[in-house]
């Protein structure tokens, strides 16, 4: 796993109480020397600055977990993270956000879907590293760039598909879109297109988790709510208010930031006062880690701890995950601003190369193992699209169903009966 | 007829110089005997509007559309009709005390009814609503939150979408403004794009309307705004009675629910049924049948349009009055048949000109019932100023009795 071992030698500097040692470094990759220092070449800041191993913000309250990866990984005689099985499903999981975001790009420009279409090509460990240790009654919030996310989460290719292509099958009966996908049976509560959004929300879903045990008295229930969100969402005021309440009331939760470095054209450098986004937490009294979001192994680690946190009953984490996007922010963005070296470093330590890599040197799968996967999710993806193609669009009837959950709030009509009560209302063309 | 006026505006300085916290049940003292049922005093020092006459209309009213209407429930025990309600003693409350009432009794029948808002548990509310159920329920049931309406109302809705039943208190409904992004991207649509899979039972729930010299921030009408929110019932209440019924059936309806409460209604007295009931979300109240001009007005207005009816009664006019509680959507039902009976409507909001209330009610009765109409429709609301704080200027913008006097012999020439 070269590439992801020159990564953890970044992130995983020795880590000292010493300042001075902090601020060496070795830097194994060749890469150019940035020409401007504030206006924030990103390389110079992920290169150089190791101050982001500084956990010590506030005793007690910070655990060091890069830590524990990184004495796990300097052993001689490698433990493995995980098993032949554990790692297989990871692996399916991230080809599977990989070949469908890629399909969505194909679909996108033949006409078959609409709109604004955010895709997660390069952020995969992300989404499989967090979610893949959920259960089904966990919670996750995203925001628009959410196809991946409920696809880990386990709402079916073809559902995520349909809706996409806006027909009634789809996981919101084609009424969400791209940046709206719901799953009430996978408790994937949204899919949000303004930033921020979903963060209470999710706060929300983690207080009903807390009420539940204390209130309801039903002791076991431990369900933990992930939010995921961006670097751009970390200058937002919904990100503060709830990194407070979150903490203030200990609520089992997970801020998930998948730092990009960019908000559409916005580098994160030129947004934000402070850029490193983890030393935000302790400021609130929950530990903030930072963690490579490109490598699928590292984030499992640090996932675990911060999910087994808020099970326990200890709060709230907030974890940043360094991670890239490899293509624009939508696929209306020509995506002209960004640095092609850049790119290209972060294209040299994609995490399904990575995990494919370790998987292979470690023998936990081999070749074949990996191809049949490739050629399994490949099928998923075809019939994704076929079942969307051939899926009904929504008809008429559908479109004030779901307006109000009792229909009664569309109100009394000058005849005296409920509108919903007319039989033009199941048609779609009553008049409300 | 300045008299009166005044005699108004003593009330409501009465009213609202007593809403402070620490004297609100001084306000007693002040309120005439419970047993009139529409006190009137000659001298007009101050006046008592009872609703206690309304209930019978109500009913009467539901009794027509009883086959109609599905699931139309004013009182949920059988033993609800006009009859023995008046046989029961029934008890006296204020505003405040009957919307706590209503709150408490449903906070008592599911547990999964919860209060978050600022100042809602220890303190208990702003103008008391909550007061003591922090101590009976607990910290969590009535959660003190910080000063982050878009967050903790959202949190709200995340709640909702995984089961509880939160009952969101805006301080002020001001300060919702702040929520707004919450209450329309996420209580009003998340049913709708999520292909009804998720429903937000929330009741966000408030204290607005133009007080008494509160300043220009704390006097909005917030039901403006909220308005072409798809997706969200409006409610405003405006009697102990309807106060305790709508929040019943807010906190008990799967639709989320914007209950607007008004700052000068708080200490309003009156004697509530003792059984368990509720008010029509979707449904307007009759205050007053009569023949000549229907009046359609809600919350606050519907006292100065009282006042008014006074006046005009003695001049000889017979107006309808029409509280329309639902503020979305409208009970065209009721409007409708009073519009055909009368033909002559004079709306009376306390929204501003532009926009408000008042505006989409115009429209919806153009649109519906213009064969009907004799006149034009008149829409009296507030000047579309930001309200000033000097009191002769406050009262200046709301619209007075007055007003609402000449409107009425106006549209009756």
């Amino acid at each position: 796993m070269n590439s992801a071992s020159c990564a953890a030698k970044i992130s995983t500097q020795p880590f000292s109480l010493n300042p001075t040692s902090l601020t060496s470094h070795d830097n194994p990759l060749v890469f150019p020397k940035p020409t401007s220092l504030f206006l924030g070449s990103t390389r110079k800041l992920r290169l150089s600055s190791s101050s982001k191993l500084n956990l010590h913000r506030r005793s007690g309250t910070v655990v060091a977990v890069s830590d524990v990866v990184k004495q796990k990984k300097s052993k001689s005689t490698p433990s493995l993270l995980i098993t032949k099985e554990e790692g297989l499903e990871l692996y399916e999981d991230m080809i599977l956000g990989r070949a469908f975001e890629d399909m969505c790009a194909q679909m996108y420009y033949r006409g078959k879907m609409f709109g604004f279409v955010h895709l997660y090509n390069g952020q995969e460990a992300v989404s499989t590293g967090f979610i893949k240790l959920l259960k089904q009654q966990d919670s996750v919030v995203s925001t628009y760039r959410d196809h991946v996310h409920a696809l880990s989460k386990g709402v079916p290719a073809r559902a995520v598909m349909s809706e996409l292509f806006g027909k009634t099958t789809g996981c919101c009966r084609g009424q969400g879109g791209s940046m709206h996908m719901f799953s009430r049976e996978h408790n994937l509560l949204g899919g949000f297109a303004f930033i921020g959004e979903g963060i209470p929300v999710a706060t929300g879903a983690a207080f009903t988790s807390k009420y539940k045990r204390e209130i309801l008295k039903e002791a076991d229930c431990d369900h933990v709510t992930l939010a995921f969100f961006g670097d751009g969402t970390c200058n937002n005021g919904q990100f503060f208010e709830c990194l407070n309440m979150a903490a203030l009331w200990k609520l089992p939760i997970v801020f998930v930031v998948e730092n990009n470095l960019w908000a559409i054209g916005m580098s994160h450098l030129r947004a934000t006062s402070d850029p490193q986004i983890y030393k935000k937490g302790p400021a609130f009294g929950m530990p903030g880690i930072h963690v490579d979001g490109m490598d699928v192994l590292k984030v499992r680690e640090v996932a675990k701890e911060a999910i087994g946190r808020a099970r326990r009953g200890e709060g709230p984490t907030l974890v940043e995950c360094e991670t890239y996007r490899f293509r624009g922010h939508s696929l209306a963005d020509p995506d002209e601003l960004r640095d092609p070296a850049e790119k290209a470093y972060y294209a040299a330590r994609d995490p399904i190369t990575a995990l494919k890599k370790y998987l292979i040197e470690n023998s936990l799968a081999s070749e074949a193992d990996l191809k049949a996967i490739d050629k399994k999710i490949d099928e998923v993806v075809e019939d994704a699209v076929d079942f969307a193609d051939e899926s009904p669009v929504p008809s008429r009837s559908q479109l004030l169903e779901n307006v109000f959950a009792d229909p009664k709030g569309f109100g009394i009509g000058p005849d005296g009966r409920y509108r919903c009560e007319d039989p033009k209302f199941t048609e779609g063309t009553a008049h409300v | 007829m300045a008299a009166t006026f005044h005699g108004v505006g003593a009330t409501v300085a009465a009213l609202s110089s007593s809403s402070s916290p620490s004297n609100s049940f001084g306000s007693k003292k002040l309120l005439s005997s419970p047993s009139r049922s529409f006190s009137v005093r000659k001298r007009a020092s101050f006046t008592v509007v009872r609703s206690d006459g309304s209930v019978n209309f109500d009913l009467n009213s539901k009794g027509r559309r009883a086959q109609q209407l599905i699931a139309n429930a004013v009182a949920t025990k059988a033993d609800s009709s006009p009859a023995s309600s008046s046989s029961k003693p029934g008890h006296e409350l204020l505003l405040f005390e009957a919307l706590r009432e209503g709150l408490e009794e449903e906070m008592e029948r599911d547990p999964c009814v919860c209060v978050m808002g600022e100042d809602v548990g220890h303190y208990g509310g702003s103008y008391k609503v909550t007061k003591g159920l922090a101590t009976k329920f607990g910290d969590l049931r009535v959660l003190d939150t910080p000063i982050a309406e878009n967050s903790f109302t959202g949190m709200g809705i995340g709640a909702a979408m995984t089961g509880l039943r939160p009952v969101v208190e805006g301080m002020n409904m001001g300060f919702l403004l702040l929520a707004f992004n919450q209450i329309s991207n996420n209580c009003g649509m998340l049913h709708y794009t999520s292909g009804g899979q998720f429903t937000i039972p929330i009741v966000i729930r408030g204290p607005g309307g133009v007080g008494r010299q509160l300043g220009a921030e704390h006097s909005q009408r917030l039901e403006s705004y909220f308005q072409s929110i798809p997706g969200i019932q409006m409610v405003a209440c405006s009697t102990p009675y309807n106060a305790k019924g709508l929040m019943k059936a807010a906190i008990r309806s799967e639709n989320p629910v914007i209950l607007f409460e008004h700052v000068l209604l708080y200490n309003l007295k009156e004697r509530i049924p003792d059984e368990d009931y509720i008010c029509n979300l979707e449904e307007a109240e009759m205050v007053r049948p009569g023949e000549h001009v229907t009046i359609l007005t809600y919350s606050r207005m519907r006292y100065h349009v009282m006042q008014a009816a006074k006046t005009l009664v003695n001049k000889g006019y017979d107006p309808e009055v029409i509280d329309i509680r639902s503020l979305k959507p409208f009970d065209l039902y009721t409007i409708g048949n009073s519009v055909k009976k009368t033909h002559r409507v004079l709306i009376v909001e306390e929204c501003m000109r532009t926009g408000g209330i008042g505006a989409s009610l115009t429209a919806a009765i153009t649109e519906n019932f213009n064969d009907y109409l004799d006149a034009p429709v008149m829409c009296l609301s507030s000047q579309d100023v930001p309200t000033p704080y000097a009191g002769t200027l406050e009262e200046w913008t709301v619209v007075q009795p007055a007003q609402i006097v000449t409107a009425v012999e106006q549209l009756c020439q």
